[in-house]
């Protein structure tokens, strides 16, 4: 199968590599790049533990097709903080015991990162709605909740403060 | 003490130890990414393995042609089971005494079997050449019903049983029967049963479904040629068994097997097991003499490993006028799949199901369980339960409801009238357990009050007048469940797995500085057993629980133990940890005794430090003892502090707990909305309510899953329909309903620190609590009984055969 060329910025570094048409973009990112947060949990986009950020949008990189990242702007839990200086978010979800195994975790936080971005100040049930595309097996979801509400106050406080 | 030293209450606080909510110390990776599943490991060279699966439930295969897949680039190797059989590896021993194939071995049982083990350098080219293997079939009828599977012309679905009249677990009866497991006394229950008052009848169903943990199963098999070594990383709930069982039936001896469990994605029982694809993945590298991967997608994950219930029980319970229960009678086919792979304790073939009394006082009772096999998935495994604890539950909750509507009674009072008296402990049960501790009315009233139980029932009797007139379409139901639960499996002298005693470990090291590091043979898969067994141990060694590691699932350096589930790891481990730690504090007294110039007797434990009694300003503490351990030659003792406890539990622990359950249920629509849930739970000494409530919300999720929507099911020719997310309930945030959590303490008396364990509780007593409140909503219109799980079309089926939809 003839391989295509394909840039990405992943974690704000680029990278060049060849892939076949079908190659998904979580197997570029965990079998080539070795950037293994994302997770695979179903391979039908149905669970989320693949969630990254591409071009500002949450998708599922089980179903996206490295070909269709080319030249895309990848954000994976790795790239949301340092452990120097964690998110608020990847804080938050310790604090309020928003994880059990941790499968599920990279992927719901990169999610949540995105929602916050799309929705700073969000109510109990818009947070479940809107991640209601991550599926958790262990917390019940009720402390993801609670540390995406904490993690968001925080970062409003931080807004508030430097306005 | 003198003026430098802390209070009391500071020190113990600063130590972290039994009752803080500690967070949790594994987060720090999880959060970043960081975690090490085993799908993130890459070794050098590494193969990908992908399996050929049977697209039927029954067919002889008369062919396997793999010519072609062996042809495509990248491809190493196709196996079968005629590459198998030289090893004697086609077949492999269950968990349950049955015995199960590798490889399909002349013919096919269940739809999605493993036929061929395709080995490639890629798992894009495995996938490819799974494709081009050539297989003939020749279909076979097909049983999915465990009836009609022991119908006497039912089709032979075991031909390798061909004559074999007894199995593992005695006498068969038919050649889809596997074993008959009774408990109890028959006779005088029937003699009960035939007399009494009242006698409430009633077929319960838990139906079939799936552990499902987020990260499916696999691993990666490494045999080192060079030093004889074969290593396998894996999803391995019980580490040391399955290097034990690797060992035995590869030939390979046990000290050049190292089996790791590193971080793994949830089990609830799905990763007990021993499956097709470890084996196949062990015999690739062997063969290929280079790593190899293998990972099961979430389709093979939901049709071919380890199914959990399925169970058909049938009881009947007699009660007096006045509702005093007299006796309990149950009968359950349990439908076991083509192998018996259920992952039970060996003497247990139906594991704990004979906790079905419950928490009520039972004079007499009987149970008796069919094994029989059908064309489904072999597993029975214990999804976030005690081996069967889940059904018995179950069983046992709906049949209290059943005969409360015979009696007419309120079900809480039917409960509160039964309940086995806090005085009446320890409990020997009609089955044949003693219940080590409880106060469930105590419990039980808390609950009842926090929920405002005559304040609810006074609304659904508007409601129900309400409905009646017109007003409404919606009802309410009220589900209650007071469970009692088996767990911390268990005493050896009853509880084994394939022959190993059912006993944990920890070994414990402490560092000249004063930190240390502890080693147990359980394995964590998000209970956060690295935060929770450093605070048992801060607690008894007095060093804070931040300056001990917790390491677990490498069987090179882990102490031998059973593994985690069934709730055991608090129970048994637990008290292991908390035995090491009284040994390493009896040689740390000795020490420190030396060190204040006084006798082993003159110095009391105090925290983190032994003081000279009477004289508490001369003290040593750990950190002090630690060192002095390592740089001082005290007479008569070893240089060093260390210690290993293997523990084994006199008795298992009894949790229980009360749940409620508030439901709104529209009749047109057969949805349904969870108002309020509310459980309290008694897990006896609580090591860490942060973690324990966590517990509660995912085993509750677990439940509701299961209760309302989850299951696999079958076409008539043993087609799966759930057989993948689409079709499969996991509740999303949206639908999962919130929990208040609550709980008393009532401590295990023969647990070393009174700790019961905590983290089946929430599915075992969820179950019943949802789906009573479904049966509930629709008391009043007549319905007693319809099957799990209360999906909105079988709400809505509820309904309209109730004549509701007019």
């Amino acid at each position: 199968m003839s391989k295509m060329h394909i840039t990405l910025t992943v974690n704000g570094k680029q990278e060049e590599l060849l892939a076949e048409p079908r190659e998904l973009l979580i197997h570029v990112l965990r079998e080539r790049l070795s950037i293994t947060g994302p997770h695979i949990g179903c391979e039908t986009s149905h669970c989320g533990a693949c969630t990254v950020d591409m071009n500002g949008k949450s998708v599922k990189s089980c179903t996206v097709l490295a070909a269709q990242a080319n030249g895309a702007e990848i954000t994976t839990i790795e790239g949301l903080g340092t452990p120097d200086s964690l998110h608020v978010l990847q804080t938050m979800f310790r604090e309020h015991h928003g994880l059990q195994c941790g499968f599920c975790t990279p992927g719901m936080i990169t999610r949540a990162y995105r929602l916050l971005q799309e929705n700073p100040d969000p109510s109990e049930e818009e947070i479940r709605y809107a991640m209601a595309g991550n599926l958790c097996r262990c917390t019940g979801y009720q402390n993801i909740v609670k540390a995406i509400m904490a993690a968001a106050s925080e970062l409003n406080a931080v807004k508030e403060a430097a306005q | 003490m003198n003026d430098m030293t802390p209070p009391k209450d500071e020190r113990a606080v600063a130590l972290k130890g039994l009752g803080a909510s500690r967070k949790r110390v594994e987060d720090v990776r999880f959060t970043q990414g960081k975690g090490n599943y085993v799908d993130d490991l890459k070794l050098p060279g590494m193969l990908f393995g992908d399996f050929v699966r049977s697209p039927y439930a029954h067919a002889r295969i008369k062919s396997i042609n793999s010519e072609k897949a062996k042809a495509l680039p990248g491809v190493v190797a196709v196996l079968t089971a005629a590459d198998l059989a030289p090893l004697n590896l086609h077949w492999m021993p269950t968990l349950a005494g049955d015995v199960q194939m590798v490889l399909a071995d002349g013919k096919v049982l269940f739809q999605g079997q493993e036929v061929a083990f395709v080995v490639a350098n890629d798992r894009y080219v495995a996938a490819d050449a799974v494709e081009l293997v050539e297989v003939e079939y020749e279909e076979l009828p097909v049983v999915v019903d465990p009836f009609k599977a022991q119908a006497p012309d039912a089709p032979v679905l075991r031909e390798d049983l061909a004559g074999k009249t007894s199995g593992a677990h005695g006498p068969r009866r038919h050649h889809n029967h596997i074993f008959t497991w009774e408990q109890g006394d028959r006779d005088a229950t029937e003699k009960v049963l035939s007399s009494a008052d009242v006698v409430a009848e009633e077929m319960v169903y838990y139906h079939r479904t799936h552990p499902c943990p987020l990260e499916t199963c696999g691993c990666v098999a490494s045999m080192d040629k060079v030093n004889g070594k074969l290593t396998v990383h894996g999803t391995f709930q019980a580490p040391h068994a399955v290097r034990t069982v690797a060992s035995l039936i590869s030939g390979i001896a046990e000290h050049n097997i190292r089996i790791i469990s590193p971080d793994i994605g949830g089990g609830f029982g799905n990763k007990v097991g021993v499956y097709p694809g470890y084996i196949c993945a062990i015999v690739a590298s062997i063969v290929t003499g280079k790593p190899v991967k293998w990972i099961e997608d979430r389709m093979e994950n939901l049709m071919a490993t380890a199914f959990a219930r399925d169970y058909w029980m049938k009881g009947r319970i007699s009660a007096t006028k006045d509702g005093r229960i007299t006796g309990l009678s149950c009968h359950v086919t349990a439908d076991h799949g083509a192998f018996d792979a259920c992952a039970d304790p060996t003497k247990f073939p139906a594991g704990f199901f004979n906790i079905c009394t419950g928490s009520y006082d039972i004079p007499v009772a009987h149970l008796a369980v069919d094994g029989v096999y059908t064309n489904k998935a072999p597993g029975g495994v214990a999804y976030r339960c005690s081996f069967r604890v889940t059904e018995a539950a179950y069983f046992i909750e709906r049949m209290i409801e059943v005969l409360a509507i015979k009696l007419g009674m309120d079900a809480a009072e039917l409960r509160t009238k039964n309940f086995i008296r806090k005085d009446q402990f320890p409990y020997q049960s009609a089955l044949g357990w003693e219940y080590d501790s409880g106060d469930y009315h105590t419990a039980w009233d808390k609950a009842l009050k926090a929920v405002d139980y005559a304040g609810l029932r006074r609304e659904q009797a508007d409601r129900i007048a309400d409905f009646k007139a017109g007003k409404t379409r919606k009802l309410l139901g009220i589900g209650l469940t007071h469970f009692t639960e088996i767990v911390g499996a268990g005493p050896v002298k009853n509880c084994d797995i394939l022959g190993l005693g059912m006993f944990d470990s920890c070994e414990i090291r402490i560092h000249p500085t004063g930190s240390a590091i502890a080693r147990l043979g359980t394995i964590s898969q998000g209970q956060g057993h690295a935060t929770t067994f450093a605070q048992i141990l801060a607690s008894e060694i007095g060093l804070p629980a931040d300056d001990i590691t917790v390491e677990e699932g490498d069987t090179d350096t882990a102490p031998y133990g059973l593994g985690t589930y069934g709730s055991r790891s608090t129970p048994v481990a637990g008290a292991a940890t908390a035995m090491a730690g009284r040994k390493i504090r009896a040689k740390a007294q000795m020490i420190a005794a030396y060190l204040l110039e006084v006798h082993d007797d003159d110095v009391e434990w105090d925290i983190d430090r032994f003081v000279v009694k009477g004289a508490p300003e001369r003290f040593k503490t750990m950190k002090e003892i630690a060192f002095a351990a390592y740089n001082q030659a005290i007479p008569g003792l070893e240089p060093g502090l260390e210690a290993v406890s293997y523990y084994d539990p006199p008795n298992m622990t009894y949790p229980f707990g009360a749940y409620i359950c508030v439901m709104e249920i529209d009749v047109d629509t057969g949805e349904h909305k969870v108002r309020q849930f509310y459980a309290l739970d008694d897990c006896g000494t609580r090591i860490n309510p942060m973690i324990i409530e966590g517990q509660v919300h995912g085993g509750a999720t677990e439940g509701y899953a299961i209760a309302m929507g989850q299951e696999i099911a079958y076409d008539e020719i043993g087609n799966v329909k759930t057989g993948t997310l689409m079709d499969f309930f996991l509740p999303t945030a949206w639908e999962t309903p919130h929990y208040t959590t609550d709980f008393t303490v009532t401590p295990s008396p023969h647990h070393p620190i009174g700790a019961k364990g905590v983290g089946e509780s929430p599915n075992v007593g969820s179950v019943p609590a949802f789906s009573n409140a479904v049966h509930d909503a629709f008391r009043a219109f007549g319905l007693t009984q319809s099957h799990m799980p209360h999906d909105h079309w079988r709400i809505w089926k509820v309904a309209h055969d109730l004549g509701l939809h007019g």
